[in-house]
């Protein structure tokens, strides 16, 4: 049995150590932000944060991860109350199919966690990793500029608040 | 009586001093009005941008996102940091006021216009040994780029390093000045490829050792070195690649960037074969002839063992060697072995079995957990193999438990030490030289 955190739940997990955090996020735990693309960390759709680094969740077997901090895109938000990075790609309508938009938020997240003010350079190269075919690029540029902003202003209100 | 010693040994010093300073002293050479462009032949330009391609001078002489040739690049060393000088055609910050008597003295003596000793992480040890139109060719390429006026960052070192009379100090121990000597008893494309390897390429400023001052050892050439905190592999005999390089798969790695029984390159190396992959054939040919000449024919048991890891791994039928129960196997089936195949010769991707690998059967683990770390990428707007790096996903201690399990799995070498310990001083940025 290994114990999986992931957006602050425990769960227990019986499958093999070596079966990929995203099966089990998406058959398992029925967490199906990410996204299956290549099952070989070269497309970036499947990425997580694991203690505050982006990760690619299909390369990544369960049996690394006891014991740390797994945050999925439903980490971010609801439907309902979607988190600002979240609604900050809403806004900016940065999702044509929205296949990659899962990966692409948690990857920004992460960058934002560290450097909650980015410059554009910045976010093109933290960003690279994640592949889109749709060619939303510049909205998802946007959209993380966007969600920058939003954040900086509410911890500059609020400093209790920030990135999730 | 003890004081009249005393005074012979302190005029023995100040003199030897003086005499030092006096043979360390170089004049400054005359600013020179920038030539003009259309001033140079435009053949020697090409042929010197071939050269300059082939000698990497673009690697070290170019920051990350900055304008080419224009300087500034970190160059990190067991002494400190060197930042590589703009060598652009501005007359200001780069070298545009430079005569080709100035330019020829910085290749071949190491000293720049202005009379200061260069420190020799500018391989002025190789250069010296380049023919004239060479030199002549390069003068003409670097004096027909674009200037750029951005200064290079100084350099950081510790004292007395930070002294550039250490320098000649240093060239008076270790340097050799001199034109290239023809070696008898080779072929032409041998010699060509002797030359343009070792004035040129400098292979020998990474993959041969360096002593405690960093120089290269004499009588130890390509037996292995070390560059900005990769292992440079050895090329001689003790080459740890499983199958012994040719000169066919040496041409082809060298020319494309990945050879199919050898894998891609990584590390410094990536942007040495990138550039190879511009240059004429002819240039890269001869290199790959020479290099395999240093190694020589491997021994008939080395070659058997070749050949049997290539039958065993070309029948995918075969079960790869035994090593289940250990720490790391779980984290190779999981993060691995979807495109490293444990049985067959390549995996899903193309990516070879680990078998192959020389970073995995090298003596040193320093390669292996850099890749695992940050795996190989082309650079951007590049297009090549791309393995994602894992140093978000595996702590320093699961990746010792990886690295060990594929050395035990794939390598017939003896286990590394100490792996967590280099895990984690590579991670803090330790081990960079």
């Amino acid at each position: 049995m290994i114990t999986l955190t992931v957006n602050g739940r425990t769960h227990q997990s019986d499958a093999d150590p070596s079966t990929p955090l995203l099966y089990v996020l998406r058959d398992d735990l029925a967490l199906n932000g990410a996204k299956f693309g290549c099952g070989l960390g070269q497309c970036g759709a499947c990425t997580v944060m694991v203690n505050g680094e982006a990760i690619y969740s299909c390369v990544v077997p369960i049996a690394v991860l006891e014991g740390r901090a797994i945050t999925t895109v439903e980490g971010l938000g609801t439907a309902d109350n979607p988190g600002a990075l979240q609604r900050a790609f809403i806004d900016e309508q940065a999702a044509q199919c929205g296949y990659c938009i899962p990966g692409m938020m948690m990857r920004a997240h992460a960058l934002l966690q560290k450097n909650p003010t980015p410059s554009d350079e910045q976010i093109r190269a933290a960003l690279q990793p994640n592949l889109c075919r749709c060619g939303t690029h510049m909205r998802i540029l946007r959209a993380v500029r966007r969600a920058a902003q939003t954040l900086t202003s509410a911890t500059a209100t609020n400093p209790k608040e920030g990135v999730r | 009586m003890w004081r009249r010693i005393l005074f012979v040994v302190l005029i023995m010093t100040v003199l030897g001093a003086a005499g030092f300073v006096a043979w360390a002293w170089e004049p400054a050479l005359a600013l020179n009005p920038p030539p003009d462009r259309s001033s140079f032949d435009r053949e020697l330009v090409q042929r010197g941008a071939e050269l300059a391609a082939i000698g990497n001078c673009g690697v070290c002489h170019t920051t990350a996102g900055g304008k080419p040739f224009a300087g500034g690049r970190p160059l990190p060393t067991p002494f400190g940091t060197i930042h590589a000088t703009n060598i652009t055609p501005d007359p200001k910050a780069g070298i545009g006021q430079w005569s080709e008597a100035a330019f020829e003295r910085a290749m071949r003596e190491g000293v720049d216009r202005a009379g200061r000793h260069l420190y020799p992480a500018f391989p002025y040890d190789h250069f010296t040994r380049l023919t004239d139109e060479d030199v002549k060719a390069l003068y003409a390429f670097m004096m027909t780029r674009d200037p750029v006026r951005v200064t290079a960052p100084a350099n950081d070192l510790a004292f007395p390093l930070n002294i550039r009379l250490s320098v000649a100090a240093w060239k008076l121990l270790f340097f050799h000045k001199g034109r290239r000597q023809l070696e008898a008893g080779h072929d032409a494309t041998w010699t060509r490829g002797a030359y343009l390897a070792d004035a040129v390429a400098h292979c020998g400023a990474c993959h041969t050792p360096r002593n405690a001052l960093g120089a290269q050892k004499r009588g130890q050439d390509f037996a292995g070195g070390s560059s900005e905190g990769w292992h440079a592999p050895a090329l001689n005999a003790q080459s740890p690649a499983p199958v012994p390089w040719t000169a066919d798969s040496l041409f082809t790695y060298l020319r494309s960037g990945s050879a199919p029984l050898h894998g891609t390159a990584a590390g410094p190396m990536a942007p040495v074969v990138h550039n190879l992959g511009g240059v004429p054939e002819d240039d890269v040919r001869p290199i790959a002839v020479f290099i395999a000449s240093v190694a020589g024919p491997p021994s008939p048991e080395r070659q058997r063992m070749a050949d049997e890891l290539i039958q065993r791994l070309s029948n995918p039928e075969t079960v790869g060697l035994a090593a289940d129960g250990q720490p790391g196997a779980a984290i190779f089936a999981g993060a691995c072995a979807t495109c490293h195949s444990e049985t067959r010769l390549r995996g899903a991707a193309g990516a070879i079995n680990l078998a192959l690998s020389t970073a995995v059967n090298a003596p040193d683990p320093l390669n292996a957990i850099r890749i695992v770390l940050d795996g190989i990428g082309p650079a951007q707007d590049r297009r090549g193999p791309l393995m994602p790096g894992f140093s978000g996903a595996l702590t320093d201690g699961q990746i010792a438990q990886l690295t060990g399990y594929v050395r035990a799995q794939f390598s017939t070498q003896p286990a590394w030490r100490d792996l967590e310990t280099t895990i984690r001083r590579i991670r803090e940025g330790k081990d960079q030289s």
